[in-house]
């Protein structure tokens, strides 16, 4: 996909860019297919909440840095590539860092080092060496938006059964009823550790494989 | 038999292919194969099959666990009785014991089951026998105060990501029952751990607990260093102490070691090398001991929590153990070594068995991989000896 080969104006929506945005929903998900990102998905996965802020940053970053990446694609000299993709990210990132501590702070606290890590994220360096290098702007910036959107339903899904079992609340406000407890329901304290969201990753995976035939591995 | 035959025949129609209740057949050819074996026979090349099948196996593993239920069943009742101070015929304590316990086993089986029952139905092959065993197990390694619902989700967690996501009865790396046993350790500690669960204390009206009861396990009093309230060692070999429903008693456990040995289905070699290995980690603390816990004389750690009853019925477990003559020892040893480091070292869990046992279920592949590479490599050299000598 250089750049000369349709010179031909293609509409902003077209079939490929809409396939931009869905791959990485379903058959071509970052986590449940590639299995990447999945230290963040461990860590910051016990509350809705956090989980939300964490996927809406990382589209935030992922679709920027495809974008600034790709108008730049000319000028970067292929030997030192990748330090101005991770100075670009990184930029990126104390942004989102700034935004999260002066209007959500304590959710800020609670993300604590996994939004500087979000620079760490290999979905978000994967995708621009590979994409984002060898592409023009606007599709770039789908893809970035596609693929952090995959990774963020992934991660509001493990945050929503985090929470919900092993705090009883959503998003902070209980929804297991009172008399459930009086009746001798206990909130799972399993949940709240990290190798329950590994395990709920897990099981995403594999409700994924049985819906998505195609992408079972058979060798 | 003829006549029993012949009505299975004749209920079998509606199952199979074509039938109106052809999704459930699964379900129905478990239920056959209790009274007939199939009639399928081969269609190629000699076989040569055992009369041991697997179901026969597992039926010998719970005949093995029989006198630790019962035991168990009857320990409940005389624990309870003792914490209320009351005097009852031996019957009675049976009796209260068995109304304790019987729910969870049947809770136990019955949420298995229907995992089992669905996925067989799902994947259309035999309702595998493996969670006979488990079903019984899981029971005997809680405490009797466990709430019920709390059973069933620990046994449907367990046979779903023990099991099943692996591929079934044979395929786990993990001890399901053990697994059932963690979960529940790690997500509601409140029911798992502590002084108050190993005994049913619910007061009916005019009772109420003897001055100076404790609930506490001997594990947790040498943890926390009373151990002059450590009971007697013919004591804790009986079993006529606090604990999990069918760990207490070595002697019943022992009862049920032999059969498992004589059988041919519980690995002697795996059995004696745990207690090897659980010995040598005590001598070795009590030569370096600096508190009372590890001053405790190392055949303590046999009679005391779970660790007959790992040894005996979790450690043994043929698909989650070693599978080499070799790796077995190895598996064993490391298993006793294990758990008395977590016993004694960390202060957090008083109970090792667990975790220890998890621990080396999921090493044992490892295990056997090197011992068989070492075996390729000695006979290597061997062939390799001759082969210079003839040149």
């Amino acid at each position: 996909m250089s750049d000369n080969t349709n010179t031909q104006k293609e509409p902003l929506l077209s079939a490929k860019n809409r396939k931009l945005l869905s791959n990485p929903l379903g058959q071509d998900n970052p986590i449940t297919v590639q299995v990447l990102g999945i230290c963040s998905v461990l860590a910051i996965t016990v509350q809705l909440r956090t989980s939300l802020v964490m996927a809406i940053s990382v589209v935030a970053v992922m679709g920027l840095a495809n974008l600034i990446i790709s108008l730049l694609r000319h000028g970067i000299p292929p030997r030192i590539r990748i330090i101005v993709q991770l100075t670009v990210i990184a930029a990126l990132v104390i942004l989102v860092d700034q935004v999260l501590k002066a209007f959500v702070y304590d959710v800020s606290r609670q993300l604590s080092v996994f939004v500087g890590l979000i620079i760490t994220n290999c979905i978000i360096m994967g995708r621009l060496e590979a994409y984002a290098l060898n592409n023009k702007p606007w599709p770039s910036f789908l893809d970035g938006i596609g693929n952090a959107a995959g990774y963020g339903w992934v991660l509001l899904t493990v945050g929503f059964f985090r929470e919900l079992l092993g705090s009883g609340t959503l998003m902070g406000y209980q929804v297991i009823p009172n008399f459930a407890y009086q009746m001798g329901y206990e909130n799972n304290g399993f949940m709240i550790l990290p190798p329950m969201a590994l395990i709920t990753v897990g099981v995403i995976i594999w409700v994924h494989r049985h819906r998505n035939r195609d992408l079972v591995d058979v060798s | 038999m003829k006549a029993i035959h012949d009505l299975l025949e004749k209920a079998k129609v509606p199952f199979e292919k074509g039938g109106r209740l052809e999704k459930l057949y699964r379900t129905f050819e478990a239920f056959e194969t209790f009274l007939f074996v199939k009639g399928d026979v081969t269609t190629r090349g000699s076989h040569i099959r055992d009369a041991m099948d697997m179901k026969r196996t597992m039926v010998h593993v719970i005949i093995a666990m029989t006198p630790v239920l019962l035991f168990g069943m009857w320990n409940v009742g005389y624990q309870h009785f003792k914490a209320i101070g009351l005097e009852v015929s031996f019957f009675d304590q049976f009796l209260f014991g068995l109304i304790k316990v019987l729910p969870i086993v049947v809770v136990s089986y019955a949420a298995g089951l229907i995992v089992e029952f669905i996925f067989a139905t799902i994947r259309d092959h035999e309702v595998n026998e493996g969670f006979l065993v488990s079903g019984m197990l899981i029971p005997l390694i809680l405490p009797v105060t466990t709430p019920l619902w709390m059973v069933a989700v620990a046994t449907v967690f367990a046979v779903i990501i023990g099991k099943e996501v692996f591929g079934g009865t044979g395929m786990n790396i993990l001890n399901p029952a053990l697994l059932a046993r963690a979960f529940l350790f790690f997500a509601y500690p409140a029911y798992m751990v502590g002084d108050d669960v190993w005994i049913y204390t619910g007061l009916q009206e005019g009772q109420q607990l003897v001055d100076g009861f404790s609930g506490a396990t001997p594990l947790a009093y040498l943890a926390m260093g009373e151990v002059e309230r450590l009971p007697s060692v013919l004591e804790m070999f009986l079993g006529t102490i606090p604990g999990s429903i069918g760990e207490t008693s070595t002697a019943a456990i022992l009862l049920g070691a032999l059969v498992l040995i004589a059988t041919g289905v519980g690995s002697l070699r795996i059995m004696l090398s745990v207690v090897a290995g659980g010995l040598f980690t005590g001598l070795l603390f009590n030569l370096f001991a600096v508190n009372p816990f590890m001053e405790t004389p190392a055949y303590y750690h046999l009679v005391m929590g779970g660790f007959a009853f790992g040894t005996v019925y979790m450690a043994t477990d043929p698909v989650s153990a070693s599978q080499t003559g070799t790796g077995k020892y190895i598996y064993g040893f490391l298993i006793g070594v294990v758990t008395l480091l977590i016993r004694v070292v960390n202060p957090a869990y008083p109970e090792g068995m667990m975790l220890a046992i998890l621990l080396m279920n999921v090493f044992a592949p490892l295990i056997d991989h090197y011992v068989v590479e070492a075996n390729v490599k000695r006979r290597m050299k061997r062939w390799k000896s001759t082969q210079l000598k003839t040149t």
